[in-house]
Formats: structure tokens, C-alpha cells, sequence
């Protein structure tokens, strides 16, 4: 390996030109908005660790205008994390049954499957 | 043959990515709408319940950390992406955040 590797400059600015790199720049910066909730999630739980009158507040905070539009904007970008993390599934991981290739689809429907279930379970706990 | 770390990057960062894709959603449909419109209330004696049971403390330090992780080496890369050189700023800002929110879970379920 070259000690001092050859960087070449790249505008920023370099995949606004393609809908096809939007779309890839826009999947990859799901990442940010799934950071972002997960420090969320993270003050949720430190306000709970201090007690009621805390975990109160933050829930107050979670229902003000900009928490909802906050979280609004979070949940877009994690539907579509999900979206594309599933398709993405069978080409990273290819599963073979007994030598054959399991279909794509069918690996990906499984993940839709999870989806569906993993919501429901969060939704019965959390008490809907 | 050469000793690489990518693995140790690689498994957490996948992981992180499917719990992130099966929870994050559910999640943010509750705190950010279900919660607000007053559908759930989340009282503080059922959380704090489940934040006591071990299993669940398990289940919330793995829905923060490797979602968090995930995050960071994502955008770690699309930094790179973006012109950003990977040199240690980088890591230092996408790791060393999601380690503080590891951190901070953990001391928070440790004395709630």
C-alpha cells in the first residue's frame, strides 16, 4: 500500500447532476436521520432514567410542532432506509437451499414479513 | 495474509442496518405520531418497568447501539463520498458520536 495515496478532488456537489446518484446520495444520508433518532431515542431514555417529572417533559417535547416535524421527517427516511436495506439483502447476502439459489424475492418478502411482525409486537407492548 | 478490522466494522454495521430497518419505523410512528395525537400514552411506570427487566434493557441498548453504529460507518463512507478525506476527523466525529450515545444508553440503563 502506497503511503501517501493519490486523493483525487471531487466537487461536493458531484451527484445533484443524476437523478440516479440523488437517489444514491439520498439513501446513504438515511443513515443521518437513523443517527439523529437513535440520539433521540437516547435522551428518551436518560430523561426516564431521571425520573417521572423528566420522562413527562420529554414526552411533552415528543408532541410539540417541531418534535413531530422532526420525527415526521426522521420516519421518511427510515421507511426508505428499510425499503432499500431489504432490497439490498439478497444481493449482499445470497442464501442457497440444499445448493439452490433462494429467489430474491423471496428473501426480501421475508424481510417485508419481519417488518410487519416486529411493528406489530412494538405496537402490542407499547399498549396500542 | 494481511490482518484487516473490517469485519469487526462490518458485522455490527449490517446488523445495525436490518434492526434499524425493522424498528426505527415502528418506533418513530410511535414517539412521533401515536404519542402526540394521544392514541399511546407511554405512562412512565409501564417504561420504566421494562427499562428495569433485564431482557429489556437487552432490547433498548441493542435498538440504540447498533442502529447508532450503523449510522456512523454509513456516514463515515458518505463522507468520503462527498469529498471528505477518511482521515481521522471523520472517524473521530461519525464513531465518536455513536460511542457517546452507546455510553450514555448504558449509564442510562444502569441506573434507571
Amino acid at each position: 500500500m502506497s503511503r501517501r495515496p493519490y486523493t483525487r478532488k471531487v466537487k461536493r456537489s458531484w451527484w445533484l447532476g443524476r437523478r440516479r446518484y440523488v437517489v444514491y446520495m439520498v439513501r446513504e444520508l438515511t443513515s443521518l436521520f437513523v443517527g439523529l433518532y437513535c440520539a433521540l431515542l437516547v435522551v428518551g431514555l436518560w430523561r426516564l432514567a431521571e425520573g417521572r417529572a423528566a420522562w413527562d417533559g420529554f414526552l411533552d417535547a415528543l408532541s410539540s410542532p417541531l418534535g413531530v416535524l422532526f420525527q415526521l421527517v426522521c420516519l421518511a427516511f427510515a421507511a426508505y432506509h428499510s425499503v432499500t436495506w431489504f432490497a439490498l439483502t439478497p444481493k449482499a447476502m445470497p442464501l442457497a437451499v440444499r445448493g439452490e439459489p433462494v429467489p430474491a424475492k423471496a428473501i426480501v418478502g421475508m424481510h417485508y414479513g419481519a417488518w410487519a411482525v416486529v411493528s406489530l409486537i412494538v405496537l402490542i407492548a407499547a399498549g396500542i | 495474509m494481511a490482518r484487516s478490522n473490517k469485519p469487526i466494522l462490518w458485522l455490527p454495521f449490517a446488523a445495525g442496518g436490518l434492526v434499524a430497518a425493522l424498528i426505527i419505523p415502528v418506533l418513530i410512528l410511535i414517539t412521533g405520531l401515536l404519542v402526540p395525537l394521544g392514541i399511546l400514552p407511554l405512562p412512565y411506570d409501564k417504561m420504566a418497568a421494562f427499562a428495569h427487566n433485564p431482557l429489556g434493557k437487552l432490547i433498548l441498548f441493542g435498538t440504540v447501539a447498533l442502529p447508532a453504529w450503523h449510522a456512523a460507518h454509513r456516514l463515515r463512507m458518505t463522507a468520503h463520498d462527498l469529498g471528505f478525506s477518511d482521515g481521522v476527523a471523520v472517524k473521530v466525529i461519525c464513531y465518536g458520536s455513536a460511542w457517546a450515545l452507546i455510553a450514555i444508553t448504558a449509564a442510562a440503563l444502569v441506573i434507571v
